[in-house]
Formats: structure tokens, sequence, C-alpha cells
């Protein structure tokens, strides 16, 4: 296994190189930042004056590799509009989008296994079909207006939950985030439901086929001959072997959630890593583009090995390293 | 009688509202929650010019000159000023001024911020274009201070009315101490509690403040840059105000007896740039797809036909929900320098098609306009109306939209790629000048910097540049409407229209509205 892992790590580098140059010279084709940055007034002079000061009077070519040299050395370069260290930007975002995360997958994983292993038990009574076409809007209803419905109803109509942003954050053994303090978790609750619709309607509908069909296993059958009660039966076994396709499609979720929250971000006006990349992208912020792709290039490679790790756990049958 | 007993009850009834709202809405009597809908990248005064930036920092710091809300200058650090010849200006400082950290402001203050101007290190866009004028700075007593420009600057009050104080002792302190608020001691009505990049700014009374002391015991800044996200936040009384109020929300926020809404004409004007510089212009083809040459667009007949096919009436009423004028001018009625003989052209196809034949163009031409979709207030669906009206008056016409970060690098100097783009432009200034140095000048050294038609007019220049050069403001006025009124003739630009600025609040909150778009705690107050 630990073969696998390393010569895992080792392809990422390979990713995160071939990353870096084709989100470098995309930006560059996109357009020009100076135009984006300066004030609509700015003459000749002021354009070269700030082209100089961002490194950008050079040919594209050269700044790439001055980049990639100190991105060897740790530092991915300092954001156009901030003025302050990519990484250090795209830190200070990520506690709100990882809690928001979280809680996402807390409400999709909570609600989802339980209802989808009902509908998948008894699949013809009422409730699972309620459940089913449940299901069906979480699918099929656009986040953004969702998002909005939520906001309407809640917080404009019921006035009970916080319209948006980020609640005041707490400290629990050290770390600060808006999970401690109760208003914080009040501000939390609509985004993180909005965010978690889409991936419960996921999990009900996994959990429910993989359940119907694991039911009709010889195993199943013999562990009921062999007398076990069936609570035991559905939560021991079946509840293992239905864990895998879900694993790797909540594995696969949880990268694109904390990289790619945009809508739900912006919606609730949370300040987040999404909220972060979509604005960098409409300056032309360049580093941050950068720096922000190479992020979640790690945190994808990262969770895939957890992944696959995750699998020989629950299928002793899965040999890592001869997948590997 | 009667009407001071219905005013007096509905004072009572608003109270009663605002009392039963505290409770749900959370902050006290003297806090204030605005939706602001662009994000702050930084807190030093001097790091960004950017409206969003300023705006932030005009509650910290002051300035030399403070501009009203309809972008006149007064008196703000400085209680007077006035020119001792042509090339100086005398600026008389206010005494008795603190810093929030208690130390007093003086001339030396001004020195050091004009140092401290050019020098913020990676800076994205300086405020040097407001400074550069001055040649050299005289301190003649610590609250007297003179400033010698290389030439004439009529404008220099109101360049330094962008241009925020900070303490000497900040004078070398980067960008990062101002945002931590290290550095972030101005002379304004508010002090910085805290910056949270991309999420909030907040403030708390300056108590000290030498102005009209503000309502708001603590004001926090929420940056809410989508607007369904704005409005909502309004309603549900988490903001008591919001600038930049979607179009699209605009008849359900009238109808809604809590909000409240401002507005006021603003210094923006939308408007059609034209290549009349090239022989032969990309977008432009004959019926069969070849290029025409000379350019149609160089034609003034052509440019003029143009601007009468289009129903400047039917867009600001259906586009902009009524909340815009049809503009004929760079800038609207009411501010420095803008002509009275400018009208908008009033929609005539007929004669818009009498003007191609006569043009030779009888059949029109294929063309395609450009535009941003994400930059100003219904720019794709104005672009889309414009391209419908053009094609009525025979003009083959495709409509064509980009992200601002493309279309501005693509549209603006050196690659010049479209032929016919829509474009805004605020004036800083709050006067002619503005524009008229920056979309109508030839591009050349400090001119014509936005001039993406690349329209040039010699005799347009020279009033211009005699103008700038012209401090009495009786005459300098009067050369202004010259120049706009001989480049409108000439149809340098199709204005389209002039935005009115909306800010909604809830229901018992006042705020005075501002031509140039910002939002300022200190002009909110309680009814």
């Amino acid at each position: 296994m630990t073969v696998f892992v390393i010569r895992r790590l080792m392809q990422s580098i390979l990713v995160l190189f071939a990353m870096s140059a084709i989100v470098f010279f995309g930006v560059y084709v996109v357009g020009d930042p100076v135009e984006i940055l300066v004030s609509h007034e700015a003459d000749e002079a002021e354009r070269a004056r700030v082209a100089a000061a961002l490194g950008l009077d050079r040919p594209v070519w050269v700044q790439y590799f001055a980049f990639l040299e100190n991105a060897l050395g740790g530092d991915l370069g300092k954001s156009f509009v901030f003025g302050i260290p990519a990484i250090q930007l795209i830190l200070q975002r990520m506690p709100a989008t990882f809690e928001l995360v979280i809680v996402s997958f807390v409400i999709a994983v909570g609600l989802g296994i339980p209802l989808g292993m009902y509908a998948g038990y008894r699949p013809n009574s009422a409730g699972a079909k309620t459940i089913m076409a449940g299901s069906i809007l979480g699918f099929s209803l656009p986040t953004f207006w969702v998002g909005l419905m939520l906001i309407m109803i809640f917080a404009v109509e019921m006035q009970i939950l916080p319209a948006g942003g980020r609640g005041p954050v707490g400290s629990f053994l050290g770390m600060q985030s808006s999970l401690f303090s109760w208003t914080g978790l009040g501000h939390l609750f609509l985004p993180a439901l909005n965010l978690a619709l889409f991936k419960l309607a996921l999990v009900i509908r996994l959990a429910r086929a993989g359940m119907r069909e694991t039911l009709l296993l010889d195993y199943v059958k013999y562990a009921r001959a062999k007398g076990l009660a069936m609570r035991r039966v559905v939560f021991v076994h079946v509840l293992k072997n239905i864990m895998i396709p879900i694993v790797t499609v909540l594995g696969l979720e949880l990268g694109s959630q904390i990289a790619f929250s945009v809508v739900t971000e912006t919606v609730f006006a949370w300040p987040g890593m999404g909220k972060l990349i979509i604005e960098s992208i409409d300056k032309l912020d360049r580093p941050v583009i950068v720096a922000y792709l190479l992020v979640i290039v790690v945190i994808f490679v990262l969770i895939n090995l957890v992944v696959d790790v995750l699998y020989s756990v629950l299928d002793p049958r899965v040999r890592l390293a001869a997948k590997a | 009688m009667n009407a001071a007993l219905r005013r007096t009850a509905l004072g009572l009834a608003t109270a009663g509202l605002l009392a039963s709202g505290a409770f749900v809405t959370g902050p006290g009597a003297q806090e204030l929650s605005m939706g602001i809908s662009a994000s702050v990248t930084s807190v030093d005064p001097h790091f960004h010019n950017l409206t969003p930036n300023n705006n932030i920092a005009s509650h910290v710091f002051d300035r030399l000159v403070h501009m009203d809300e309809k972008m006149r200058p007064g008196p703000g650090l400085a209680e007077s000023w006035k020119t001792i010849d042509d090339t100086t200006w005398e600026f008389k400082l206010r005494k008795g001024v603190k810093f929030h950290d208690g130390s007093d402001f003086t001339a030396d203050d001004v020195v050091a911020t004009l140092k401290r101007v050019p020098w913020v290190p990676n800076s994205p866009s300086s405020f040097r274009l407001n400074t550069q004028a001055i040649e050299k700075v005289e301190v003649v007593d610590p609250h007297t201070i003179r400033f010698k420009t290389k030439a004439p600057a009529p404008l220099l009050p109101i360049d330094l009315s962008n241009v925020r104080i900070v303490n000497r002792k900040f004078v070398e302190a980067p960008t990062a101490d101002f945002n931590s608020g290290k550095a972030a001691a101005g002379t304004g009505p508010f002090k910085l509690v805290e910056f949270v990049p991309g999420d909030r700014v907040v403030f708390e009374r300056n108590d000290a403040y030498w102005g009209p002391k503000p309502h708001w015991q603590k004001v926090t800044a929420r940056i809410l840059t989508n607007n369904a996200a704005r409005v909502a936040a309004l309603r549900a009384g988490q903001v008591q105000i919001i600038e930049q109020v979607p179009s699209a929300d605009l008849a359900s926020l009238r109808a809604d007896a809590n909000l409240t809404l401002h507005r006021i004409v603003g210094n923006r004007l939308i408007y059609l740039h034209l290549d009349s510089f090239r022989d032969e212009t990309p977008f432009v083809q004959d019926k069969d797809g070849k290029p025409i040459k000379p350019n149609p667009l160089k034609d003034p007949r052509v440019r003029k036909a143009l601007s009468l096919a289009i129903n400047r009436a039917a867009i600001v009423d259906r586009l902009m929900e009524k909340e815009a004028i049809p503009a004929g001018g760079l800038l609207a009625d009411g501010f420095f320098g803008v002509s009275p003989n400018l009208k908008a052209d009033p929609f005539d196809p007929d004669q818009a098609k009498k003007l191609l034949a006569a043009a030779g163009h009888p059949n029109g031409f294929k063309l395609t306009i450009h535009g941003p979709n994400d930059r100003y207030l219904n720019d794709e669906k104005i672009l889309q109306a414009v391209g419908q009206m053009f094609s009525r008056a025979g003009i083959d016409t495709q409509v064509a939209t980009l992200p601002w970060s493309k279309f501005a690098s693509d549209a603006s100097n050196p690659k010049y790629s479209f032929s016919v783009m829509l474009v805004g432009w605020g004036s800083d200034t709050g006067e002619v000048s503005n524009p008229l140095r920056s979309l109508v000048a030839t591009v050349g050294p400090g001119r014509g910097v936005s001039n993406r038609g690349r329209y040039s007019n010699k005799e347009v220049d020279a009033l211009l540049d005699q103008a700038l050069a012209t401090v009495d403001d009786g005459k300098r006025e009067k050369l202004l409407w010259q120049a706009s009124e001989l480049a409108m003739k000439d149809q340098a630009l199709i204005p389209l229209h002039y935005q009115i600025n909306i800010w909604a609040t809830r229901k018992g909150i006042t705020y005075a509205p501002r031509a140039d778009e910002n939002t300022l705690a200190q002009f909110v107050r309680p009814q």
C-alpha cells in the first residue's frame, strides 16, 4: 500500500505541472490584466507602470519560468488585486468553504442513507414513493433557484434564518469556525441545505439501488437462514456493501464542492473559495487562478487516495497494490 | 393641520414598524448594515483606484476637498482654496482636526500623502493620475499649503477630492498594515474595526469627528455582489440599505411598503463608440460579406443615421424601467460644463435611411456590434435592442457580447478589435472635460485613453486644450460647451442614456443619493 500511495503522489506532481502551464497560458489568451486593473482614465505611463509592477511587461514564457522557479520555492505569486500572496488568500477563504461542505455532507449522508435504505427495503410503500419523487426534485431543480426560494421562505417571509453571509466564528480547541457558535450555525444552515440537496438525492438513489440489489444476493438469504435478525443483516452486512458506490460518488462530489460551490456561495454571499475563484476570473487575477487550481488538484488527489484506501477497508477483495 | 397630523401618524406607524423589525433584524438602534455591490480589495486608500475601495476608504479617510452628492467640490480637510497665479494653488487647511490615533492633522500629512501616492508597491491602479499635475509642494505654515503645477491646472481641487489623506507616520506603511488596521487611522467620520476580504468591513463612529457627527455607532458594510442576494438581504431586514438596485426588481421594490427608494441622476453615460479611424473596419461588410472601402463609419452622415435609428425612449421605458434619461451629450444636465443646447437625437428611422442613402449606402450594410454582458446595468439587453433597431433601419446587424475581462482587452488600445461597441463612462470629476479628454480627444499622451473608436477632430482637441488651461470657471465652461457641441454635431460617439443611481432602504431610513454611486454611512440617517 505504501508503494501505491507514493506512486500516486508522484503522478500528481506531473498533473500539477501540466495544470500550471494550461492555466497560465489560458488566462494569458483571455485578456490583458492591466486593462482590467487600471483606472479607466489611466494613460500610457500608468499602464506601463502597472505592467512593470506586476511583472506583466515580460514575454509570457519568461513570466511562466519565473513563476515555476518561485513555485518550487513555495511562492505561488501575489494576487494582482489584493496585493497579498495568492496562497494566503486561498487559505483565508478555506475554513468558510470547509464548514459549509462538512455540514452539507452531514445532511446528505445523515438523511440520504437511511431514507434510501428504507426506500430500497420497502420499495412499494407510500413512503418510499414519496422519497423517490422528492429525490427527483433534488436532482432537477437548479441550485440557484432553490437557494433563492430558501431565502425567500425562511429569511424574507418567516424571518427565522438569516438571508446570507457568514455568522460570527466561535473557537473550539483552538480552531476558529462558525460551526462553534449558535448564530454561526444559523447562518450555515440554509446554504448547507442548498448545497446538500443534490447530493442528498444522489445518495438516496444509490442507497436504494444498492439495497434492492444486495437484498437478493445469496449471502443475505444465508444470513437470514442462519437465524440472524433482519436488523443485523441490513445494518451490518448490507450497509457495508452498498457503501462502496456511495463512497466513490461522495468522494468525487467532495472535491468539486470544495472547489466549485460557486453558485451557493454567490447566492448566500458566503465568503468562501468558490466566490474567490469566480471573482478572480472576472478580474483576470492570474496568480490566484493558478494557485487556486493547483490547490484544487492537490485536494482531488488526496480525496481520491482516501477513497481508494476506504475501498480496501470496506471490501477486503480490493487489493491496492494490484490496482496500481 | 391635517397634513401635519398625517405626518405624525405616519411617523408613529413607521416607528412601530421599526421597533417590531428591530427584534428580527438584530442590530440595535445605532447599528447600520449596508449591502455593498462589489468586492473591496483593500482599505489602503492609495493601493487600488477602484470605486468600491474608494467608497470604503471615504469612511475612514478625509480628502482636502469633498464632493457633495451632486459632485460639486466643497470644503473637506481644506476650508478654502484659491489660485495665487495660473500655476499656483493655495489651500487653507482646517484647524483642530485629529487623526483617530489622537495626533494632529497638519500640512505635513498632506505632504506625506502626496509622497506615498506614487510609492505604493504592487499597486494595480494608482492615484498618481490625481496628483501628477503637482510639480512642487510648499508648506507656508502648518495650515497653509501651496501646490505649484507644471501648467495651469483648473481641475486640481477636483483631482484632490480623490486623494485620501493619511497620517504622516504611515507614509511608508505597506498596504497590509492598512488592511490589518494598524495604519488605517485617518481623520474620517468612522474608525476601521475590521476588514474581512470578500465578506465585510466594520466601522465604529469617530466621536471626535470635525464634521457633522454620523448617526450610527457601528456600521457593517457587507459585500453582497449577487443582485438577488442583495435584494433578499434588504427584504429580510438584515441590511438597512442596498446600492445598485437591479432593474428587474424595481417594480416589486416600489410596491413593498417596508422599503423606500432613493434616486439621483448619475455621472454615468452609456454610449456606442464607432470606429471612425480605420479605412477598413473589421465588422462592417457589404451584403455579400466583402469589406467596404472606405469604412462607412468614417462618414458623419452614417454615424448620425445610426443615432437616429435608435429609439432611446423605448430602451429607457422597457429595459431600464424608466430609471434612465435619454442622452444627447457626454454628461447629464446639471453637471459642470454641460451645454444646454445638447438634446438627445429623436427616433427617426426615415431620416436615418435618407442619410444612409445620401452617404452611398441605400441598401445598408452588414454590421456586428459588440459589448460586455456583465458590466453595466442591462448591458446585453440594451445591445440586443440596439441591434434590432439598426436592422429596422436597413443595417443588417449581428450582436456579440463578451465578459468584460475579454471585451475590455479586445476593445482597447492597442488591439481595437471592434467596429461598433457599447461602453459606459462615469465621469470621475463630475464635469465634462473628463469624458471629452478620455473618450473624444485624439489618442495621444494623456488624451483619448478610452477613445476606442479613435475619433479625431483637431478643432475639438484645440478647444479642450484651451479649456484645460483656463482657470476661470465661467470661461472654461463656455469652452467645454463649444467642444462638446462640436463633437456631438460630428457624432464622435452615439450617446444612449444617462443612468439613474438607485438605493433602496428599509422604511424610516433615508439616504442622500449620490451621483458618484458611493454609499456613505455618514449620509444614511433615520427619518
